[in-house]
């Protein structure tokens, strides 16, 4: 089966809900931020306000999924304007993405 | 007076840049340069936020053709830019960036349509003249208002000269140069800019970001190729496990390199990894490869000097005797060893500050009655290394957030408090200073309440 295939088709609405609490508990333990991570909004935009995150942040998150998923993050991606929008959205492409 | 060629490059059709590997000729940059300087608004400041490295390069050399000054400041906060239009009142800003908001007469790089006829302009490197004021770097100083330190383009020049002579691959020429400091950083404005335009070297427009994105870039350059970067990306490209081409020489600075981390890049990669001392005063004035050897070595002609435990740095390119804001141990023929930090000063992500000036900001903030910034001890945590700020803050009728919001507006954002904790009262004793063990105290009874913080 090919590889991209697989985690769409696997990854149902319970388990992104389970993948997100996942990665923001990974984001708030990684970058020590200053809010639960049940207290994510997971609508709320990642960079600037909302989180309030910065760039190096999105490079240690970079790091974080790929140790812990396989998901290698690039720069010249064009979805990553989406990527980045939201904790859900982030989710989402971690899911389709990942390989472990 | 004597003048200096703009850049080393001797023929048109010598590479001057890439951009996603593909070459950009001396020629065509020149032609760029004309370009763009024609367009320029009357003021003679720049504010060059070209992210865009060939933009930036260009941009610059637009402005020194053209008699123009560069303002390179620490960081571009809505104070900042305040700041700097009172400092220069006819300064305009120069970006690629369609969304810029920036509260400055802006101009918006265009890139040329239009081929150069390699026979519409005569081949002649301009030259500029050594004493010309080729830029103001600022740094934040310790009272709130930005400390402009002049550059003239000779000083600039002998600077990378030096460090040409240092950095065999690159200073032999046609080396391809891959970044991943920012243009508008001093040590990205000497190693990733300056460096190879002086060397006759090819720079690289792009700014890898990603560790997938330094592997990527630098596939795509020839050899021999080099990249300029710091602590923070070594030990991202190790801990994402990113395989790299062969390459011919890493260069590191902004922080501290450790000893392990420039072996492991060293075994890792088969490349000598070398690293560069300076500062936004100073700029770089020594080298050493630290896998190898503790001692660095300085500039040939810069000198240092012991005052009161204070270390001082004049001569060859320094403009002025300038203070350093590291404990030096000076050791014969111009070599020292790096003992750290003056107590005061932060460096995170080759930004630098000190405690003195967070505070003074924290303070001024309407509202906060007391604050005091300090740095974690605890922040293990990160994969990349970068050890965070966190502060206190008395202010009974503010919220954190509030704070935040205000400290967003006044100080860079690599050194907001993670996390700033209200507390009733600052452990300060009577001479009015704040006793570390207190301050710890303090943290861990907050750790113990809002554990989330300090995991």
């Amino acid at each position: 089966m090919p590889e991209q295939a697989l985690p769409q088709t696997t990854t149902s609405r319970a388990d992104l809900g389970e993948l997100e609490q996942e990665i923001a508990r990974l984001i708030v333990q990684g970058l020590n931020l200053p809010t639960a991570p049940e207290q994510i909004d997971p609508e709320a935009p990642l960079y600037g306000e909302g989180l309030g995150l910065d760039s190096i942040d999105i490079l240690e998150i970079a790091l974080i999924v790929s140790k812990q998923y396989g998901v290698v993050l690039r720069a010249d991606n064009q979805e990553n304007e989406r990527i980045f929008r939201s904790l859900r959205q982030f989710a989402k492409y971690v899911a389709a993405h990942r390989s472990k | 007076m004597q003048a200096l060629p703009l850049f080393a490059h001797t023929r048109p059709d010598s590479v001057l840049a890439y951009r996603g590997g593909r070459p950009i000729s001396a020629h065509r940059f020149l032609f760029d340069v004309q370009e763009l300087a024609q367009r320029l608004p009357a003021g003679r400041h720049v504010l060059n936020l070209c992210t865009d490295r060939y933009r930036f390069t260009v941009a610059l050399a637009a402005s020194l053709i053209s008699g123009r000054c560069s303002l390179l400041p620490p960081a571009h906060t809505p104070e900042v830019v305040r700041q700097l239009r009172a400092f220069a009142p006819d300064a305009f800003c120069l970006t690629d960036d369609a969304d810029c908001t920036l509260e400055l007469p802006l101009l918006f790089y265009r890139e040329s349509d239009v081929e150069p006829s390699p026979m519409a302009h005569a081949w002649s490197v301009p030259r500029i003249e050594a004493e010309q004021l080729a830029a103001y770097i600022f740094t934040s100083g310790s009272t709130g208002t930005p400390v402009p330190h002049r550059k003239s383009f000779g000083k600039l020049v002998r600077c990378v000269q030096i460090e040409a002579a240092r950095l065999a691959p690159i200073g032999r020429g046609g080396c391809a140069v891959l970044g991943t400091v920012p243009a508008q950083h001093m040590y990205g404005f000497e190693s990733t800019v300056l460096l190879p335009l002086q060397s006759g070297s090819a720079l690289c427009a792009e700014r890898p970001f990603f560790p997938a994105d330094i592997g990527a870039g630098l596939q795509r350059l020839p050899r021999p190729r080099a990249l300029v970067t710091t602590p923070v990306h070594l030990r991202s490209l190790l801990a994402a496990d990113i395989a790299l081409p062969p390459l011919d020489l890493v260069v590191s600075a902004t922080a501290m390199l450790p000893l392990q981390l420039a072996r492991e890049v060293e075994r890792r990669y088969a490349v000598p990894l070398l690293e560069i001392y300076g500062s936004t005063e100073t700029g770089q004035i020594a080298v050493r490869r630290t896998a190898l050897e503790e001692n660095w070595r300085l500039w040939d002609d810069v000198r240092l000097e012991l005052i009161e435990e204070r270390c001082w740095a004049q001569g060859g390119h320094v403009e002025q005797r300038t203070a350093l804001a590291d404990v030096l141990e000076l050791r014969p023929h111009g070599d020292f060893v790096l003992h750290g930090r003056l107590a005061d000063m932060v460096n995170l992500a080759g930004k630098r500050s000190s405690i003195a000036y967070l505070d003074h900001q924290l303070g001024s903030i309407p509202g906060v009655i007391d604050g005091a910034f300090f740095v974690r001890e605890d922040g293990g945590t990160s994969l990349a290394g970068v050890t965070r700020l966190a502060a206190l803050v008395v202010a009974p009728t503010l919220e954190a957030s509030a704070i935040l919001q205000q400290l967003r507006e006044r100080i860079d954002p690599v050194f907001l408090p993670r996390p700033l904790l209200l507390v009733d009262t600052l452990p300060r004793n009577e001479t009015g200073k704040l006793s570390q063990h207190m301050l710890r105290a303090l943290v861990a009874q907050a750790a113990a309440r809002v554990p989330h913080l300090f995991a």
